[in-house]
Order: structure tokens, then sequence, then C-alpha cells
């Protein structure tokens, strides 16, 4: 790729990619004013609270679900590694451990 | 207050939010080089950094992101995952309530995992002013856009991920941010049907809906899972890393 070529591509911005940055950033500051606004008027409480409290332990699992439980065995083994170093050791060691644990079972279970 | 103060507030919040620089570095290296290989320019990655400044959302987005993106969906997507910060500005409130009407909004603009837990750490002790507030948010603001953007950089080279197990990264990142999620017995049912839901959506429905119908699952279960640990003991749990911003 020609210099100017790869300057361009690095300074690129496409309207759609921007409009989609846009709406998540309205859509999260909306998450951050919402809160401070809400208990000007009414206390966040019962079942209301219990279930924004679920909210992103939820999310969090339908994200990795797929890919933890119903890809292969190779990527469940990893899985189980990568929470079970996240016990104990540093998050980032636990994403490290993770990725290797899937190179390897993916060699080992061809 | 004076000027010497506000300097050494500003530099206390630097201070205090300094190790927590090293996993944004190492989080922000590693979007930037995953979004780069969905075809993100490192500008583009620069401006999502800057406006949404929301690491876990960002995760997902680009994990979900197609070409062209769907706005919609990721919008969505982008306000549940971030829907804890409703419970975290409603926690928050009290400590910021007082301070003048621009530097309130500009406060919650920033308002990350980090320097949320960090700011009601100190608000045990002490008043809160802007001027720590911003020591937390600013280094950790510059932080992000910086590496997420050296990341996009320098990962657009990177030929094949999947082969230093990079495309198990997002996962990987994710089952460390759900780990520390985790409110024991209480967390186990809304989790299952989270997992339950998502597994069959993914299988019979197209696109990434699964993660917006395993949510609503998970977070309906929730709701019948007894009282919420809200305040005291949900600050505690999030006192990790559960957010890469």
């Amino acid at each position: 790729m020609p210099p100017d070529a790869l300057a361009r591509d690095a300074l690129s911005v496409d309207v759609w990619t921007f409009a989609a940055i846009a709406a998540m950033a309205a859509a999260t500051y909306f998450t951050r004013v919402f809160g401070y606004l809400l208990v000007r008027r009414v206390t966040v409480s019962g079942r209301l609270a219990s279930a924004l409290e679920a909210v992103p332990g939820a999310i969090l699992t339908a994200i990795i679900a797929p890919m933890a439980f119903a890809t292969g065995p190779a990527e469940s083994g990893a899985a189980l590694v990568t929470v079970l170093l996240a016990l104990r050791l540093p998050l980032i060691v636990a994403v490290a451990g993770g990725c290797l644990a899937v190179v390897g079972l993916r060699l080992l279970l061809l | 207050m004076t000027n010497t103060d506000r300097s050494g507030e500003f530099t206390a919040g630097v201070l205090t939010i300094l190790p927590v620089l090293v996993a944004v570095v190492v989080y922000g290296l590693l979007f930037g080089a995953l979004a780069a290989q969905k075809g993100l320019s490192p500008l583009e990655v620069t401006v999502m950094s800057a406006l949404v400044f929301a690491g876990a959302s960002q995760f997902v987005a680009v994990e979900i992101w197609t070409s062209p993106p769907g706005v919609l969906l990721l919008a969505l997507t982008a306000l549940m995952v971030n829907l804890r910060h409703v419970l975290m500005g409603a926690a928050l409130a009290p400590f910021i309530r007082g301070w003048p009407r621009g530097r309130t909004w500009t406060a919650l603009f920033f308002m990350t995992d980090e320097n949320w837990a960090l700011t009601l750490q100190r608000a045990g002790r002490t008043t809160i002013t802007p001027a720590f507030y911003f020591g937390l948010a600013l280094p950790l603001y510059g932080g992000w856009i910086a590496c997420t953007t050296l990341g996009a950089v320098f990962g657009a080279v990177l030929q094949d991920p999947a082969r230093y197990g990079l495309d198990f990264a997002f996962t990987a990142v994710f089952l460390t941010l759900l780990a520390s999620q985790w409110k024991g017995r209480r967390s186990l049912f809304p989790w299952l049907a989270s997992a339950a839901v998502a597994v069959t959506a993914h299988s019979l429905l197209p696109g990434v809906w699964y993660i917006v119908l395993g949510g609503l699952a998970g977070t309906l279960v929730g709701a019948f899972q007894g009282p919420p640990l809200m305040p005291e003991t949900y600050r505690t749990a999030s006192g990790g890393t559960s957010d890469a911003a």
C-alpha cells in the first residue's frame, strides 16, 4: 500500500460508522445522566432496582454464551480456564491465559 | 477554594487513578487491535473512544460490528450494556449535586466503573471536589483514547488473529468482566436464564438479537431475586476492574 493511501485510510471516517458511534454515544450518555435525574424525583427500589442490578451480568452472559457453550470443546475449555484464572489472578492475565488456552486446545482437539 | 487547594485535589485524583491506568493501557491496545480487525480506521476508533468512553460497550459494539453497521442495534446494545450507569449515577448523585450545573453534566459524561468506585470510596472520608473527580477522570479519558488509537494503528497489521487466539479475546474479556459481577446465589438464576435464551436465540435468529433477548431474560429473572444489594454492596462488589474504561 502506498504511504499516502495508508494515511488516508487511517484518517477515514465512514458516514454510517459515524452515525453508529453517535447513536452509541447518545445512548451511553443517557444512561450516565438518567440515574442522576431519577433520584431527584423518585427512589429506585424493589423489583425495578433488582432488575436493574441484574442487567450487566445478564448482558455479559448473553454475549459470551454462544461462544462459551455452543461453539466447540476448545472454546468451552478455554472459557473455563479464563474464569478459573480470573478468580485468583489479575484480569489481564486471565484474558491472556484464555487466548493461549484456546490456541492450545484447538491444536490438541483437532 | 484557592488555586493551591484545587491543584492539590487534582493531583490527589491523578495519583489515585494511576494503578488503574495499567489495565486501561492493556485493554485499550487490545480493543484498538480488535476494532482494526473489524475494519474500523484508527480515526474512527479515536472518535468512538472520545464520544462513547465506555469500555465494555465498545468491546461489544466491535464484536457485533457489521459493514455497514446496524445503527439501531448498536445503540440498543450500548444502552443495555451501560444500564448499570443508571444505578451508579443514582449512587453518585448526592456527592455531585451541589456542583455548578455545567460541571455536574460534564462529570456524568466521564463516569466509569473505575472513577465511580474510587469517588465513592473517598466520599466515605471527605467531600468530593470537582478538582479531585476530574483528576481521576481526565487521565483515564486521555489514556483510553490514546491506547485504543495506538492499538488500531498497529492492530491493522496483524495477520490471521485466530493464530494468537485473538478471536477468543472478546469472550475472555467479557468472562473476566462477568466474574467480577458475581454477587453470589442471586446471580445464578439470572445468568442461567440469560445463557439458555442466548444460546437458543443464537441458533434460531440471524444477527445479534441473542444479546438483547438473553439480556432481557436474565434481567426479568433478576427482578425476582429479592431486594437489591444497592447501594453499599453494589459499591464494593464492583470495586474491581469491571469495565475497561
